[in-house]
């Protein structure tokens, strides 16, 4: 593929900011160990990412031309990525022709200080929001709650986290981590007036939720609502919201003014191209062929909807993204979330292990290119090494993002820039590697090292090597779980005497026979009775 | 035909014996089988793990052993998933990240004819049923590398489905990653357990005395987490299988992947 160059800005592009919700506190494999210790955390996540990754396979499976959409949905995403700053200009344009305000944040900060006076402005005191991760990802409950206003979550899954006080599991699937009675028990502490014979059958829950949602659509001060998009349309200045509840589509008609914070990347150049996504996402992220309430709005219609409509450009270190040409395909996602729930990493530790609004493989590439890898103290240093790039992302990518390949890209990211920054290149791994490619890179002193590593281990009891003493710093990552087993006579001890066999066998071949390129001058290994 | 081995430093120092298997099973099927010992490995534990400056040299040694012989040998044969993949998709990689024009255009010939061992048997040296004998039940792990990199397909299964005496069993939730992922299982140790777990108790359930791959690093994973839960099935590698005969054959030693003299 080529590689489209996109010029040198006079500004170099910015990282997130650091209130950017885009980065835990501690590293991955940390935190990734006390996730996986909660036994009931797994077995949520284990039945929810199977039973929508089997869900999913058989939505993908009716569709004959699967592999012709993913192809176009991929040209698509790498057309916006080319032409990124084009379309966002042209995006400005149509929203601005259709009655709309266009709003440019270049961070976190900007996008919260614009959406808190858009709506102190209005006199809100409490605001609705329909689950968007770019929202989630500013951290705007947060800055809206020191501004004095309160945001309610309209969204059931995102409504039982914020009734809960947790940090939200995945993009698509927020409440992955909570079972049904473990969700009862919220509404109960929660909800004031809640029947408390109510059961944990999932319609009660629903119902109860939906209640009190209803209460506050119908009476808002101020009447403001706050969404995201999931496509932003270049052409015609429409978003996009698509969503399974239906509470998405009353936050987007029944209040007077709707502010839209969108991500640069979720643009999409032409209305035509919906045909493509609109099959993409649905079927990738829950399994629909359509999801059940897509919301197409354009600016603002008197006696229709919303009043006033503002959107919310959000940056935030997507430029950082789009400054790399090897690493920023990760700016072509929908978040359909089909990686996470197909990811062994994900399934086992679940979303907040990543710590940032972003989890799964897609977070592991997304992450850190947002918010930069600033060396091994950095959590999110540790984000592109939680995977065991076995592919499955891949492969259930709509828009074909390759993100093993991006992986490893930013591992060497990773690797360079800590070798380049003055005393960050000498961990247990620097070394260890460092070593090893001497030595594999050396065949003579390489051959003596396989040779000897039989005879050195012999000093080890049993057959295979099982627990060690944690003096041992890298080998014991390997032994605390599992065996290894012990080195014993090398191949090449072996093939030594087959060869001498082989030659016995067939005189005719003579010296210079069969075994020429395994005896070459240089040859490490031969003996002078091997070559004689 | 004249066949360059790449045993890969793992098996080399860790499971000599799928090496072995994999000479003794192409001499059996009347070719001939060259080893330089000159190779060391292919560089994939740098490449994956970010250290594409400490992989250069790597890989340039792997080139500067396999190119001489391109053209007196037809093909290049490495009795492992992943590292094949590392040698096709990754070798002209680290070349470009050094800069180094001409060790990418090298790469490239040398990867051109290399290939995983159930690729050689059946696009090479278009076998099926190689005379192999092993009356145990055994069940297949598709190595993620096999089966989403190089995409070797069923070309494995008919291998095994064409030795006689072998019984293959389903391997439940089977294309699911084991968890070794090179130095993610040492990086990444708890999450890696966790995964290894769940694909021990999958082999436990297969029912299978054997599982069976084509990669000894995943094998050695597996095979260490079932030895080490004192589970009974054992790990063994395709070329392990397709080597064992009548006359003689394979019976697994105590050490993980080896092989009873």
């Amino acid at each position: 593929m080529s590689t489209v160059h996109l010029g040198f800005p006079a500004v170099r592009p910015q990282h997130a900011s650091p209130s950017s919700r885009l980065r835990g506190e501690r590293g991955f494999p940390e935190a990734a160990r006390e996730e996986l210790g909660d036994g009931t955390l797994r077995e949520n996540l284990r039945r929810a990412t199977s039973s929508i990754q089997s869900k999913r396979a058989s939505a993908v499976r009716e569709v004959r031309d699967w592999q012709k959409l993913r192809n176009a949905g991929s040209a698509l995403k790498w057309q916006v990525t080319d032409h990124l700053p084009e379309l966002l200009e042209q995006l400005e344009a149509s929203v601005a022709a259709a009655g709309g305000v266009v709003h440019w944040a270049r961070d976190a900060e900007e996008a919260g200080e614009i959406v808190t006076r858009l709506a102190l402005e209005r006199g809100a005191q409490e605001v609705l929001k329909v689950t968007s991760s770019a929202t989630q990802e500013i951290g705007l409950d947060e800055v809206l709650g020191h501004a004095g206003i309160r945001a309610i979550e309209s969204d059931l899954a995102e409504l039982i986290v914020q009734l809960a006080r947790d940090a939200p599991s995945p993009l698509l699937l927020p409440a992955i981590h909570r079972n049904r009675s473990e969700i009862r028990e919220i509404f109960l502490a929660t909800m004031p007036d809640l029947d408390p014979s109510i059961t944990d059958e999932p319609a009660e829950l629903a119902a109860a939720a939906r209640r009190l949602l209803r209460e506050k659509f119908l009476d808002m001060p101020g009447s403001v609502a706050i969404s995201g998009a999931d496509f932003a349309v270049a052409d015609t200045g429409t978003m996009v919201v698509v969503e399974s509840e239906g509470n998405g589509r009353m936050c987007l008609t029944l209040p007077r003014t709707l502010i839209s914070v969108v991500g640069i990347e979720a643009i999409v150049p032409s209305f035509q191209d919906l045909e493509v996504f609109l099959q993409l996402l649905p079927r990738s992220s829950t399994g629909e062929r359509m999801s059940p309430c897509t919301t197409l709005f354009t600016g603002v219609h008197e006696g229709d909807g919303p009043e006033e409509f503002h959107l919310v450009l959000l940056d935030n270190g997507r430029s950082a993204v789009l400054e790399d040409p090897e690493g920023r395909s990760a700016l072509h996602c929908i978040q359909c979330s089909a990686c996470l729930n197909v990811c062994p990493v994900y399934q086992r530790t679940g979303g907040q292990a990543y710590g940032s609004t972003y989890p799964g493989p897609i977070g592991a590439i997304l992450s850190p290119q947002m918010t930069g890898m600033h060396g091994s103290d950095d959590p999110n240093s540790t984000l592109p090494y939680a995977s065991s790039l076995c592919g499955a992302c891949y492969d259930v990518c709509p828009v074909k993002i390759n993100i093993p390949e991006v992986l490893v890209h930013l591992r060497a990211k990773d690797v360079d820039r800590r070798r380049e920054t003055r005393g960050d290149f000498h961990g247990t791994w620097d070394v260890a590697l460092q070593g090893a490619s001497k030595l594999m890179a050396s065949p003579r002193a390489y051959d003596l090292a396989v040779r000897s590593a039989g005879p050195l281990s012999s000093v080890l009891p049993g057959k295979n090597i099982g627990k060690l003493p944690g003096v041992l710093p890298l080998m014991t990552g390997w032994t605390d779980h599992r065996d290894l087993p012990k080195p014993g006579a090398s191949f090449r001890t072996w093939w030594d005497q087959h060869e001498k066999d082989r030659a016995a066998q067939e005189p005719a071949h003579g010296p210079e026979g069969g075994s020429a390129a395994a005896t070459t001058d240089d040859d490490p290994g031969s003996t002078d009775e091997e070559r004689s | 035909m004249r066949i360059s081995l790449m045993t890969t430093c793992l098996v080399d120092v860790m499971a000599p014996d799928v090496a072995r298997a994999t000479v003794i099973l192409l001499e059996r099927l009347g070719h001939e089988v060259v080893f330089d010992k000159r190779q060391t490995c292919c560089g994939q534990m740098h490449t994956n793990s970010g250290y594409y400056t400490e992989a250069a040299p790597i890989v340039r040694s792997f080139v500067d052993t396999f190119e001489p012989a391109l053209d007196s040998v037809d093909a290049i044969v490495m009795p492992s998933g992943s590292c094949t993949g590392c040698v096709r998709d990754q070798h002209e990689l680290v070349a470009r990240h050094e800069g180094d024009s001409e060790l990418e255009q090298r790469a490239a010939a040398v990867a051109a004819k290399t290939y995983e061992l159930s690729e050689l048997l059946a696009d090479v040296l278009k076998v099926t049923d190689v005379g192999a004998y092993f009356p145990h039940s055994v069940t297949y792990h598709p190595t993620c590398h096999s089966m989403r990199f190089l995409k070797v397909g069923a070309r494995p299964l008919k291998l095994l489905r064409a030795v006689e005496g072998l019984e293959m069993k389903n391997l439940p939730e089977s294309d699911t990653c084991c968890g070794f992922g090179g130095t993610f299982s040492v990086k990444n140790d708890a999450t890696s357990d966790a995964m290894v777990t769940d694909k021990a108790e999958n082999v436990v359930r297969s029912g299978a005395e054997f599982v069976v791959a084509g990669d000894a690093s995943c094998l050695m994973n597996i095979g260490g987490k079932l030895r080490r839960t004192g589970a009974s099935p054992r790990s063994v590698h395709l070329a392990q299988i397709l080597a064992s005969t009548r006359e003689d054959p394979f019976v697994p030693a105590e050490t993980i992947l080896g092989r009873a003299p």
